[in-house]
């Protein structure tokens, strides 16, 4: 196990600013809220904006993991993990009770630090514990299997109604434990039978899996309970169909990493650091989607539009 | 004369009649056949067309025999499908009830009885349905892989893995279960799998934490305790917050010799010694330069790209895809390596592959050489294959398939 505390690198080379809060390199002051003086002494501010930038970027991912055209259940799982090692570490020095401290005080617009907001509503109790000096508890992943089962759609052979895809708002890390779609499986070793119709020409995809609602978000849970005839029960799993197309403006802000998003921290922390070109020319060959025109504070503004926007659909208002 | 100092050359077989992306590549056990799968459905064999009379270095060729067409829905992720592929070069003719088109004879219209008799036809392929096992996997199905046996098979999703019999489509046997009773609780999942070559008892599987576990199904019916744990330790000094990721193993092939373990992460290949757990026997660098780009590659999810890899017949080279259509193969013995890449522009029939070279950004550049930051990280190779015997390869490139054989043998050494 890693020992706790030693801080990681962001890469192998030290001139990559990875992340796009990097750019700023080493100049200017730190921009997130002063950290206590032994925590100041091991931690360099351009540290503190990458980790915090990969931290949003993370939940970020997280939120939007339904929009992938294929889910991914690995992949959420990898960038769950990569969160709860942020949230160690900024627990181990400090950071992450002064944020969640600061968050629970101030009045935030809409920010950069939505994401984390996020996070933070989750451990609402463990912030409150935090401040009486006990632990946040860990970053859970019981969203994400409400997440990654999104695009399931129960379809009965005659074309019944298909249940709704569920809304593109962003599973919460609030809700309940996860719906686990209990299959008709149990667990353990033991022969698994299954009800399944003995004709395979079927061209269908034939999925008797068990669908639960919640009560609470029934309608946000798009599974629901199908009863099982004697014959079969038809089950499709529908990935990318049924979606909606990703509002473009939202999906922009997402695909690459914003430089807005630097920006937006310059503008409200006060500071005014130019960012350097080199992140951005190698996201920019990087990325698959596209050059990513560089944002410069004059559109801030609109920017922060978009987060407002973006906000909304996160808090799921 | 080792392959890398062989040229490979584009076989006549170039074939991009995919509308959707190749998902997989495959060769049968004798090589006769080659299986390729894309995204929609489709599932094309190839074969191998028989040399008559040809020059000892004329390309073997492969042609597309089948094409099946399953409705989308029909394919996605959760369905295993067995198929029989037959061949039929002869059919029928003489019925005494029915006419040449099949429809039935009056049968007051007989005065004579005959012998069908076989006659020859053209050659067909045909490929029918033989089973279809459904509603086991509950979580995207990753790997199957049929057993020595050649009468079970298993099939692996993120968090179980299910043991078939090939004859039995209503029930599977549930060998491996990693899901947490609650769901919080889960870090890791199960990424790849597959049966020994030899010893029908033992499988191995991969999972998103760098991990192999090799499994003796004799030792208990669930096989959640492994009988060895294959784990390299980290390196403290080259940790990152995508330490994990760049560890998770996308892919896990036996030699066939059954020997060792090749595995694929997202930087390295690693040749394991089944007799040591404590690390792997060789590593292999596919793309280091891409080390110092792991948050940009996380930012726009290449990072959880997954590429496969592929033993050659003798088990002395590995291969394995990278970006810009790319891919790449080590020799075991000799430590040395090669970069080729597959692609239209760069390769015209019968031309021999030019070996290409990544060079690091404002390193110093040969020409022809492609900077790190020119990279198409589009064009991923993901999926190859190595003929069992001989060194023919093929090579998915997003939707186009490539054959390249060894120009000057075209067997093994």
């Amino acid at each position: 196990m890693f020992p706790k505390g030693t801080k990681r690198k962001f890469s192998d080379s030290g001139e990559e600013a990875v992340c796009g809060g990097g750019g700023g390199g080493d100049q200017g002051p730190s921009a997130a809220p002063a950290p206590s003086p032994a925590a100041a002494r091991t931690l360099s501010s351009s540290y503190s904006l990458q980790r915090q930038s990969l931290l949003d970027m993370s939940l970020i991912k997280l939120q939007l993991c339904h929009m992938l055209v294929e889910p991914n259940l690995c992949r959420s799982v990898l960038i769950a993990n990569t969160v709860r090692q942020i949230q160690e570490e900024m627990t181990q020095d400090g950071t992450w009770q002064i944020m969640t401290q600061a968050l629970a005080a101030a009045q935030c617009p809409a920010d950069r630090l939505v994401a984390t907001e996020v996070l933070c509503r989750q451990t609402e109790a463990a912030a409150a514990a935090a401040q009486a000096g006990q632990s946040p508890k860990p970053f859970s992943v019981s969203g994400l299997e409400e997440g990654y089962h999104s695009e399931e759609v129960v379809m009965d052979g005659d074309a019944e109604a298909e249940v709704a895809m569920s809304s593109l708002s962003p599973v919460s890390p609030q809700l309940s434990s996860a719906s686990y779609l209990a299959g008709p499986f149990g667990m353990g070793p033991c022969w698994e039978d299954d009800e399944e119709d003995a004709d395979c020409d079927e061209d269908e995809e034939e999925d008797s899996e068990e669908c639960a609602s919640e009560g609470e978000d029934a309608e946000r849970h798009h599974l629901r309970a199908d009863s099982r005839t004697g014959e079969q029960v038809f089950g499709t799993f529908e990935i990318k169909h049924p979606a909606p197309p990703p509002d473009p403006a939202l999906e922009e802000l997402f695909s690459d990493v914003d430089p807005s998003y630097y920006d937006l921290d310059t503008v409200l922390t006060g500071m005014q650091s130019t960012p350097k070109m080199g992140p951005y020319d190698l996201l920019e060959s990087l990325s698959s989607h596209g050059p990513t025109a560089l944002s410069s504070s004059a559109t801030c503004r609109s920017d922060l539009n978009e987060l407002d926007h973006i906000m909304e659909i996160i808090v799921g208002s | 004369v080792r392959f890398y100092l062989t040229k490979w050359k584009l076989n006549n077989a170039f074939f991009s009649k995919y509308t959707d992306i190749i998902s997989t590549v495959e060769f049968n056990h004798t090589g006769e056949l080659l299986a390729t799968g894309d995204k929609g459905g489709r599932v094309v064999i190839f074969q191998r067309e028989p040399e008559v009379g040809a020059h000892i270095n004329a390309p073997n060729k492969y042609k597309g025999v089948f094409l099946s067409h399953f409705p989308r829905e029909s394919t996605m992720y959760k369905t295993i499908k067995l198929w029989k592929v037959s061949e039929r070069d002869k059919r029928p003719e003489g019925y005494n009830l029915k006419d040449e088109e099949g429809r039935i004879k009056d049968v007051s219209t007989v005065t004579s009885l005959q012998v069908p008799v076989l006659k020859p036809m053209d050659l067909m392929v045909e490929v029918s349905p033989r089973r279809v096992f459904a509603n086991a996997h509950t979580y995207h199905i990753n790997s199957i892989s049929v057993n020595s046996d050649y009468e079970t098979y298993m099939s692996a999703d993120d968090l179980r893995i299910n043991l078939w019999h090939l004859d039995i489509t209503d029930r599977s046997f549930n060998i491996v279960d990693i899901k947490p009773a609650n769901m919080e609780d889960l870090t890791e999942v199960i990424t790849a799998a597959e049966f020994h070559p030899l010893h029908c008892n033992l499988f191995v599987y991969s999972s998103s934490k760098g991990t192999l576990r090799l499994c003796d199904m004799r030792e208990a019916a669930l096989c959640d305790k492994h009988s060895k744990l294959f784990e390299e330790p980290e390196d403290p000094s080259a940790r990152s917050f995508f330490s994990e990721i760049i560890s998770s193993v996308s892919d896990v092939k036996f030699s066939h010799s059954g020997r060792y373990l090749l595995t694929r992460d997202y930087l390295t290949a690693k040749v394991w010694d089944l007799n040591m757990e404590s690390k792997p026997l060789e590593t292999y660098q596919v793309h280091d330069y891409l080390r110092s780009k792991l948050c940009s590659l996380y930012e726009n999810d290449c990072i959880f790209d997954k590429f496969e890899c592929a033993w050659n017949g003798s088990d002395s080279v590995i291969m394995t895809g990278a970006y810009n259509n790319f891919f790449r193969m080590f020799d075991r013995n000799t430590k040395r390596d090669v970069t080729l890449e597959a692609s239209r522009e760069s390769s015209k029939p019968r031309a021999v592959l030019k070996p290409r070279r990544v060079c690091a950004a404002g390193g110093k550049r040969r020409k022809d050489d492609i900077s790190v930051d020119s990279l198409d990280f589009t064009k991923k190779i993901l999926h190859t294959a190595w003929h069992p015997n001989e060194n023919i390869i093929a090579i998915a490139a997003t939707n186009n398939l490539y054959i390249f054989q060894d120009k000057l043998n075209s067997e093994m050494h």
